[in-house]
């Protein structure tokens, strides 16, 4: 059908949809990773009298209101935020993928038993979940709002493998492995799972876009990421009661966030129109 | 007396990857005359579809008709129309019937209202009027209870059913031409066999011409009065029927008689056509069936073969045509 | 006599639609008693129309589709009862070529892989001498071993067929089952899958169920002939038999309506009138009665099913076989 990984790679770079968020991604990464190591670090002494300063030579995105390098905070941010991300997704996925590919192989009370609790799950607001951890932390460290928004975005993956098998067992190719005398391991494994990774991947990145919103709105609410580490949310949080008077505070941190879902959003739809058989 | 449909140098380009050009089309030139059918023959990649979709103007974009080709539709330029002449004349001078009833058919509406909506879109006629207009014509192809399956919904119909829907909605305009896009591929053969006869009878009955697309042969044999045979987008041989049968001109059509199985000669082992059909953006050079051709000529390779008419209404696009003449 | 490869009695495979919250059940006797021998090396060919049942009987025999009823032997074994390590040996001496070649292959796996898949399931021969045992594999079935690399996608539909074709071999299989193997391929490239699989029949001594809609194919290949219609084999005869002389209606039905390139041959052609009856509305008596031209049809037509029983050398479930339908509609002996 579609052939190769590769070739749906290459398709996808065609777009230059696909093309501009690559590369925004890319430029995002390469800053999170290396840039902390040319920039101030974030956690200095708060200066509260000296507080916000302007955009200047020494401080090109200016400084928040306890003198804090902004530039340095956003790009540190980036890492935080971007590592949450992907570990989220990456939970998501797997555990999505296994229970979508269990449910649409086994059938019958298998299935019917995954997805019940996949649609009980579905009906808890993810948000709501991601709040009564307060009960627990007052302030939820890394590791739990990695495990949380993993263990809450799954489900709809596993829908979407659980479809894509269900289309896939009745492909002739499926019928032909089974002819040949393919178990079941095999027939996840090597048949099943590198088909449905398609839409997968698509339902991947987009997924990423939205773990960072959350996260961000997270911390906005001032429940995720603790201070001092930096975080984009944390940063637009901080910066409300100066939005008039220094309005720098608040408009980068919060276009690196626009600006990382834009890219993700981008990639996943070059990704999905590669996906397209019209578009090969 | 002049010709109903007359098409000269067809040329239907479409973008390639790299930057190249494909044409599927290249050159095809044919006449239809009133009352006549005209099978257009050949396997995929042929051209056949796309010639006919070029008549209706239905070209799916970004594919184009090049510039430089000619269709009159008696002795009208089809291809200069405006948008409500081209209108008109889509089902009301010429109609289509397509290969898969299934998916040509809209299934969330009755059989019935696309038939009545076809109706009215080329003649002023009430609601009444329409619908004993389009129970007339379910009559007429031959659908049993015809006022019943007017309420019918596609899927409910088996496919020899469905298909002489299709082929009700292509008359309900009262075209001149009628063109038969693979009518019955998708059919069993003992419902093709119902369906070709439909045809046939509606031809002589209503006067029209039909322009048979095929890619079967024994399809045509009775059922054709001329054929042209296409490979590779351009038209290698166009003959009388029984002349082409009994005696094809063009290595194509020799070798295609060779190598499909037949029911009324002994079992024999089949000849295949060596190679593969090409594909539209990389036409071999000169002659485009020469890498296959077991006849193949040192010339062929170098230079393109002339059309050469071998008798009225009769020609081959060969060197070896030429070679026997002198 | 040796014993046959194949035997099929009473075949039965039934489909339901509907049931708890679905609509009401519906059961669809897809395959409705079907019997037949195979025997060594014999191809045997299983002609009829949509509905027929003639790709059901061939998933039903390989365990691709559930038997509703019947048996299946294969050299002895029960096929229908084998389960687990002996269903998989199975496997290796009965396979299978699918009609569609666009996606009848992985579109995630080279061909190399593919066809060593059932190399690799059944640990054939050791994994370092795979590669050579699948180059061989291509060039058996007339492919360019460099081919191994490729995707599907990237080839024709005659060799995705050759490869298909290459899977099956891979098992080194006694029986081939080729359910409209060249249905899906142009006219020209047919005859190249056609002649490989007779080659490859004499080469490998492999016995065929051809399963095609299409006569004039099924002749090139077949021994034997079984036509069916709506569940049930309806005559069985040898090839020459059943294009030169059959004896049931629907036969010769299907005979004048096969397309013979040669508008010089008057033929009388058959036009059966009505529809075929719809597999959720079984007629009762003969399947056929509400299409057939038979000028003996009576009413035992539609109360008592036809069995099939033998008259004249031919298997025809006819009431009336001994006289025969439309003598002028059949294929004249050349």
């Amino acid at each position: 059908m579609i052939g190769s990984l590769a070739g749906l790679l290459r398709r996808a770079w065609r777009h230059p949809s696909g093309r501009i968020g690559t590369a925004i991604l890319l430029i995002l990464v390469l800053t999170a990773v290396i840039g902390p190591a040319f920039l101030a670090d974030p956690v200095v002494m708060p200066d509260v009298v000296a507080g916000a300063t302007p955009p200047s030579a020494a401080h090109p995105l200016g400084t928040d209101h306890l003198n804090r390098d902004v530039l340095s905070r956003v790009v540190n941010g980036a890492r935080v935020s971007l590592t949450v991300a992907a570990l989220a997704v990456l939970l998501a996925l797997t555990a999505g993928a296994a229970v979508g590919l269990i449910a649409g192989y086994f059938g019958g009370w298998i299935d019917a038993l995954l997805m019940r609790v996949v649609d009980a799950a579905l009906a808890i607001p993810r948000l709501f979940v991601l709040l009564l951890l307060l009960v627990v932390w007052e302030r939820i460290p890394l590791y739990a709002l990695v495990l949380v928004l993993g263990t809450t975005g799954w489900f709809a993956t596993s829908r979407l493998v659980r479809g894509e098998v269900l289309r896939l067992k009745q492909e002739p190719f499926v019928t032909a492995a089974i002819a040949i005398g393919t178990g079941s391991w095999r027939m996840i494994t090597r048949h099943l799972l590198p088909n449905a990774a398609g839409p997968v991947l698509v339902a991947a990145t987009l997924g990423v876009g939205d773990v960072i919103l959350l996260e961000s709105g997270l911390s906005f609410l001032g429940l995720g990421i603790q201070p001092p580490t930096p975080s984009w949310g944390g940063m637009v949080l901080d910066a409300r009661p100066l939005l008039l008077s220094a309005p720098w505070t608040a408009i980068f941190p919060g276009a690196a966030i626009v600006v990382t879902v834009l890219a993700v959003n981008l990639v996943g739809d070059a990704l999905s129109a590669a996906l397209d058989p019209r578009s090969a | 007396m002049s010709n109903l449909l007359d098409v000269k140098d067809l040329r239907i380009e479409f973008p390639a990857p790299a930057g190249r050009l494909a044409v599927p089309v290249d050159g095809v030139s044919l006449t239809l005359a009133r009352g006549e059918t005209l099978a257009l023959v050949g396997e995929s990649g042929s051209g056949k579809s796309l010639t006919a979709l070029a008549l209706l103007r239905l070209v799916p974009p970004p594919g184009r008709i090049a510039p430089g080709s000619r269709i009159l539709l008696d002795g009208e330029d089809l291809l200069s129309l405006d948008p409500a002449r081209l209108r008109a004349v889509r089902g009301g001078r010429i109609g289509i019937v397509f290969q898969d009833a299934t998916t040509s058919l809209n299934p969330t509406l009755t059989v019935g209202s696309q038939l009545t909506e076809t109706i009215r879109a080329h003649r002023k006629a009430s609601r009444g009027e329409a619908r004993e207009r389009a129970i007339a014509l379910l009559n007429e192809v031959g659908i049993p209870e015809p006022a019943v399956r007017f309420a019918a919904y596609p899927h409910e119909l088996s496919g020899g059913l469905r298909q002489r829907a299709l082929i009700a909605i292509s008359l309900a305009g009262e075209p001149d031409l009628l063109i038969a896009d693979e009518p019955t591929t998708a059919l069993d053969v003992t419902i093709q066999a119902q369906i070709l006869e439909l045809l046939d009878r509606l031809r002589v009955s209503r006067g029209m011409a039909v322009l048979l697309i095929a890619h079967d042969l024994g399809l045509v044999a009775g059922r054709a009065d001329r054929v042209a045979v296409m490979y590779a987008g351009q038209i290698v041989e166009e003959a009388a029927t029984a002349r082409l049968f009994r005696s094809p001109a063009h290595p194509y059509t020799q070798a295609l008689f060779r190598s499909i199985p037949r029911i009324d000669t002994p079992v024999e082992r089949l000849s295949p056509i060596g190679g593969g059909v090409p594909s539209p953006d990389a036409w071999p050079a000169a002659c485009r069936f020469h890498p296959r051709c077991d006849q193949v000529l040192p010339r062929c390779s170098i230079e393109t073969p002339p059309v050469v008419p071998l008798a009225p209404g009769e020609a081959v696009r060969c060197w070896l045509a030429v070679r026997e003449k002198r | 006599m040796t014993a046959p490869l194949l035997e099929v009695r009473d075949l039965v495979t039934r489909y339901e639609t509907g049931g708890f919250l679905r609509g009401p059940t519906r059961r669809v006797y897809a395959v409705n008693g079907v019997s037949f021998d195979l025997a060594h090396g014999e191809t045997l060919g299983l002609v009829g129309e949509s509905g027929s049942g003639k790709s059901t009987v061939g998933r039903t025999i390989l365990r691709l589709t559930p038997a509703t009823a019947g048996s299946v032997r294969f050299a002895g074994t029960d096929v229908l009862a084998s389960e687990g390590a002996a269903l998989r040996a199975l496997r290796c001496r009965m396979q299978i070529v699918f009609q569609d070649p666009y996606s009848s292959l992985d579109p995630r796996m080279n061909l190399g892989r593919a066809v060593a898949e059932g190399l690799e399931i059944h640990r054939l021969v050791p994994p370092r001498e795979i590669e050579a045992r699948v180059a061989g594999l291509f060039e058996e079935v007339g492919l360019d071993p460099s081919y191994m690399a490729r995707y599907p996608h990237e080839c024709s539909g005659g060799q995705r067929q050759r490869i298909g074709i290459a899977r099956a071999l891979a098992v080194n299989p006694e029986f081939l089952i080729c359910d409209e193997p060249v249905s899906a391929l142009d006219v020209s490239v047919q005859a190249q899958v056609l002649n490989l699989l007779a080659d490859l029949q004499k080469a490998r001594g492999l016995a065929f169920l051809f399963i095609a809609h299409d006569l004039a194919v099924v002749r090139q290949l077949a021994h034997r002939i079984a036509v069916m219609y709506f569940g049930r084999v309806v005559e069985l005869a040898p090839a020459e038999t059943v294009i030169h002389h059959p004896r049931h209606p629907y036969t010769q039905a299907l005979l004048s309506a096969v397309p013979v390139p040669d508008p010089a041959r008057q033929r009388v052609r058959i036009v059966l009138t009505g529809e075929p009856p719809r597999p959720s509305a079984p007629p009762s008596g003969c399947p056929f009665h509400s299409r057939c031209f038979h000028p003996m049809k009576n009413q035992r037509c539609l109360d008592e099913l036809p069995l099939l029983r033998e008259v004249e050398g031919t298997m025809v479930a006819c009431h009336h076989a001994e006289y025969a339908a439309a003598p002028a509609a059949t294929i004249p002996v050349p």
